[in-house]
C-alpha cells in the first residue's frame, strides 16, 4: 500500500514540474534537476528492490538509511544552488541599481563645471 | 598630484534628511576645489531635496544597497566622470571638512589616504571587545600594508585614480565589507596606502554602543570580514597604470 502511494506522490511531483516547465515559470536549468529526482523517486517507489540490492552492494545495513542519506546529499546541494544564483542575483542588481542611478544623475542636473566630454564612455 | 587635479567627495546617506544640509553647506563652504556628490542610499526621507537644496549633486539609487554599495556607485561616478581623486565622508558631520585636504595630502604618498583617529589628535575612545578588536584589524593591516595603520574601520579615506578603479570593481556591500573586505582587496591588488592623524567629531546620530555582547559581536564579525577578506581569490585583471581612458568595464 505504501508503495502505491509513494508511486502515485512520485508522479504528482513529476507531473507537476513538467507543467511548470511547459509553462515557462521553472528555467529548463532548476527543472532539469528536479525531473532527474522525480524519475528516480518513481523508479525506487516501482521498484523497492532496487534500493535493498544497492545498499546491499554498498554496504548499508538499513536500506532506508541510504536513501535518507541520498535525500539530504541532494536537498544539501539544491540549496546551495539555490544560494549561489540568489548572490549572483543580488550582485547583477546591485550593478544595475548603479547603473541606473549613474544614467539618472547624467540625465538631470550636470555638475556646475564644464565636464570634460569623455568619448570612451558609454562603452 | 597637481593643483589641477579634480577632486569629488563622495558623500553616502541614508535618512539623513535632518543633518544633511548642514553637512553639505558646511563642506561646501570650508574646502576649496572639491565637488560634492551626495548618494542617496534609498532614503525614505527627504535626504536627497535637502542635499540637493543645499548645493550638492546628487545620485538616487533606488532602493537601499549598504553604506559599500552607496559608496561603489559614487566612485563609478567618480571614475566615468574623469575625476583625479575622491574621498568619502559620512554626512553625519563625522567627519571634520577642515581636515579634507589633510587627507587627500596623504594621495602624494600612496593610492589611498586613511584619515586616522587615535593618532594623536581628536578625543575618540572606544575600549574592551571593540578596541581589541580594532588592534587586531591595525595589526594584520600594518603588516599586509608594510606601513603603519591603526584605524582601519574609518571611513574618512581619500583614492587616487587607480585606487577608484579598484573601488569600482571591488566594494562589498556587506557588513564591514565597505572599510575590511574593500581595503584588503586592494592591498592585495597592489594598491599603496598611508595613515594620516585627523581629529573627528563625536557622531551627530548618537553614540556609538557601548553594549558589550555588541562589542563582542562586533570583534567576531570583523575577523569574519577579514578572514573572508585575506582568503578571496586574487584579482585576475590588473589595474591598468593611471592616465588610461575612462572606460567603465562591467562588473559582473
Amino acid at each position: 500500500m505504501a508503495q502505491v502511494v509513494f508511486a502515485v506522490v512520485a508522479v504528482l511531483v513529476a507531473f507537476v514540474l513538467f507543467r511548470l516547465l511547459r509553462a515557462g515559470r521553472i528555467r529548463e536549468k532548476y527543472a532539469a534537476l528536479w525531473i532527474v529526482i522525480g524519475f528516480g523517486v518513481i523508479l525506487l517507489a516501482l521498484w523497492p528492490g532496487l534500493l535493498i540490492a544497492t545498499a546491499r552492494a554498498v554496504g548499508v545495513a538499513v536500506p532506508s538509511n541510504l536513501l535518507f542519506f541520498g535525500a539530504i546529499l541532494l536537498l544539501l546541494g539544491v540549496t546551495l544552488h539555490l544560494s549561489l544564483e540568489a548572490s549572483n542575483l543580488e550582485d547583477e542588481v546591485r550593478t544595475l541599481a548603479e547603473e541606473v542611478a549613474l544614467l539618472k544623475t547624467k540625465l538631470s542636473a550636470p555638475l556646475p563645471d564644464a565636464l570634460p566630454a569623455d568619448p570612451a564612455d558609454e562603452a | 598630484m597637481t593643483a589641477a587635479a579634480r577632486t569629488l567627495a563622495i558623500m553616502p546617506a541614508w535618512n539623513e534628511a535632518a543633518v544633511i544640509g548642514d553637512t553639505v553647506r558646511e563642506l561646501l563652504s570650508t574646502v576649496e576645489g572639491v565637488d560634492l556628490l551626495v548618494v542617496d542610499d534609498g532614503s525614505s526621507d527627504e535626504t536627497a531635496a535637502a542635499a540637493r537644496d543645499a548645493g550638492a549633486a546628487v545620485m538616487v539609487l533606488p532602493f537601499n544597497l549598504g553604506v559599500g554599495g552607496a559608496l561603489r556607485a559614487g566612485f563609478k561616478y567618480a571614475w566615468e566622470n574623469g575625476y583625479d581623486r575622491a574621498i568619502q565622508v559620512d554626512a553625519d558631520g563625522q567627519h571634520e571638512p577642515s581636515q579634507i585636504h589633510a587627507v587627500l595630502a596623504g594621495l602624494d604618498q600612496a593610492d589611498i589616504s586613511i584619515g586616522a583617529r587615535f593618532s594623536g589628535v581628536g578625543d575618540y575612545s572606544v575600549g574592551g571587545p571593540r578596541r581589541w578588536a580594532m588592534s587586531l584589524l591595525a595589526a594584520v593591516f600594518s603588516r599586509v600594508a608594510r606601513t603603519r595603520l591603526t584605524d582601519i574601520t574609518s571611513g574618512f579615506r581619500a583614492a587616487n585614480r587607480r585606487a577608484i578603479l579598484q573601488y569600482t570593481r571591488h566594494y562589498p556591500a556587506e557588513y564591514l565589507g565597505d572599510t575590511v573586505d574593500s581595503l584588503m582587496t586592494a592591498l592585495r591588488a597592489g594598491l599603496t596606502v598611508v595613515q594620516v592623524p585627523v581629529a573627528m567629531r563625536p557622531r551627530q546620530g548618537g553614540e556609538p554602543s557601548h553594549s558589550p555582547v555588541k562589542a563582542a559581536i562586533y570583534l567576531v564579525r570583523s575577523v569574519f570580514a577579514l578572514f573572508i577578506a585575506m582568503t578571496r581569490a586574487k584579482n585576475r585583471v590588473p589595474l591598468p597604470t593611471l592616465g588610461s581612458a575612462p572606460e567603465l568595464e562591467a562588473t559582473h
